[in-house]
């Protein structure tokens, strides 16, 4: 228990562990101990980058389908604008063409009916004229009554 | 674990445990002080190569990868040791924090000699020839106040270099009383004075509340070892003794093992705190 020279052997020797333990122990580990709280942090930094990313990248997406969907409605649109102007056309066209068909169908029958009625009185004159003949027994000279025939004729 | 009690049953109690608290020692010159004890830095030699070997060796290896299980461990102390410099010392220093962590394993190493039973390591001993064998090296006055005075010159150290000389020698005469013209002169021996007392109360108080803690648990381990002393099976007394012994004993381990891990701390707390004063200017 008393004081003798273990005292400055004891000193001596924890002075010499302390320093050991201060250059070749502590700044290993507080290194390793740092760089690793160094890489966790990184860590965490790039899974929050990257939770913000997927979260944009989910918001473009939406965006796209809706600009999608938009565009997608703006052509059936003009789709259906396009056809029912087809259509319409269509139908004005068929209308015309009605029309002109059935104009030269009427000049047609006005034409015919009129050839009809032109070729009855002359045969209706003729009729007449061998009718009036026969009545009075003799010739009728017919360039001599020409006018009164084709004025019967009109007549008819 | 009173396997030496039948050899020393002749001089009784009394010789057995003035046995157990004498050193092996080694004498180098005349005089008192010229002794070694050849046990006590025996043993520390030894803790202290076992610290350093893991230490060390664990260091080279650390990775910033996963670690193993014993780096592991030793990144737990080294980061609460760490902590604690940091919450105590606001400066920044490569000295304190290893200086603190090379404490708390040495003493709690040191400490923990007193855990192994009493008799196991002196028998060993004397089979293998020597008188005497003391392994517990904090039991050892020469020890804690050799650590101590070792942090004892750390702190002026560690003071000199934050402060300066010129500011660390002038508050030696000028702190703790402040004043000015004649009245500095005439407190100058009273600050130097109280310094004087302040600085060498520490490592006293260091060494002594260390050293007196693991005496005394030496000691109560010695006694409870005295309860069998040269027990007979032939003796009724000794089938009461030895339960008894039985439970005394794994009761003084348990509080023990608290004593010694807290005293441990303590000498570290304090030198981390002794070594912030020093840099703090006043």
């Amino acid at each position: 228990m008393d004081i003798n020279l273990t005292l400055l052997i004891q000193s001596l020797a924890f002075f010499a562990v302390v320093l050991l333990m201060m250059k070749y122990a502590w700044p290993l580990f507080m290194a390793a101990i740092e760089e690793r709280q160094k890489r966790i942090a990184e860590g965490l930094a790039a899974a929050e980058r990257a939770r913000a990313e997927l979260r944009d990248a989910d918001a473009r997406v939406a965006e796209e389908i809706k600009a999608a969907r938009q565009q997608a409605a703006e052509i059936i649109d003009r789709a259906q604008h396009q056809a029912n102007l087809l259509l319409d056309k269509a139908r004005e066209d068929a209308q015309a063409e009605m029309q002109r068909q059935r104009a030269a169908a009427e000049t047609e029958i006005a034409a015919a009916t009129a050839r009809a009625r032109e070729e009855l009185s002359a045969r209706v004159g003729e009729l007449v004229l061998a009718g009036a003949s026969r009545i009075l027994q003799r010739e009728v000279d017919a360039s001599t009554h020409r006018r009164l025939l084709d004025e019967l004729a009109s007549e008819i | 674990m009173s396997g030496s009690a039948e050899q020393t049953a002749g001089g009784g109690m009394t010789e057995y445990i003035q046995h157990h608290l004498h050193n092996l020692q080694w004498r180098v010159g005349a005089g008192p002080f010229w002794i070694i004890n050849i046990d006590t830095v025996a043993v520390t030699l030894v803790l202290m190569a076992i610290v350093l070997g893991v230490f060390i060796l664990t260091a080279r290896r650390a990775t910033a990868d996963v670690p193993g299980r014993f780096q592991a461990f030793l990144e737990m102390l080294v980061s609460a040791v760490d902590e604690f410099v940091r919450e105590t010392f606001h400066g920044s220093s490569k000295l304190i924090a290893p200086l603190s962590l090379t404490i708390f394993v040495l003493v709690f190493l040191m400490n923990f000699m007193d855990i192994i039973p009493v008799d196991l390591l002196p028998w060993l001993g004397r089979e293998a020839g020597l008188p005497y064998l003391r392994v517990v090296p904090t039991a050892d006055l020469n020890t804690t106040l050799g650590m101590a005075l070792a942090v004892f010159v750390l702190i002026q150290y560690f003071g000199l270099q934050h402060k300066g000389p010129r500011q660390f020698f002038r508050e030696m005469f000028t702190a703790p009383f402040h004043a000015h013209g004649f009245a500095a002169v005439a407190l100058a021996p009273v600050n130097f004075l109280l310094r004087l007392i302040e600085e060498a109360v520490r490592p006293i108080s260091l060494s002594l509340r260390l050293f007196g803690n693991m005496y005394a648990g030496e000691l109560i381990f010695v006694l409870i070892a005295v309860m069998t002393l040269g027990a007979s099976l032939l003796h009724g007394l000794t089938y009461l003794m030895g339960p008894a012994q039985f439970l005394a004993d794994f009761a003084w381990v348990l509080f023990h093992l608290l004593v010694i891990t807290l005293q441990a701390f303590i000498f570290m707390m304090l030198t981390i705190v002794y070594l912030s004063m020093a840099a703090e200017h006043h």
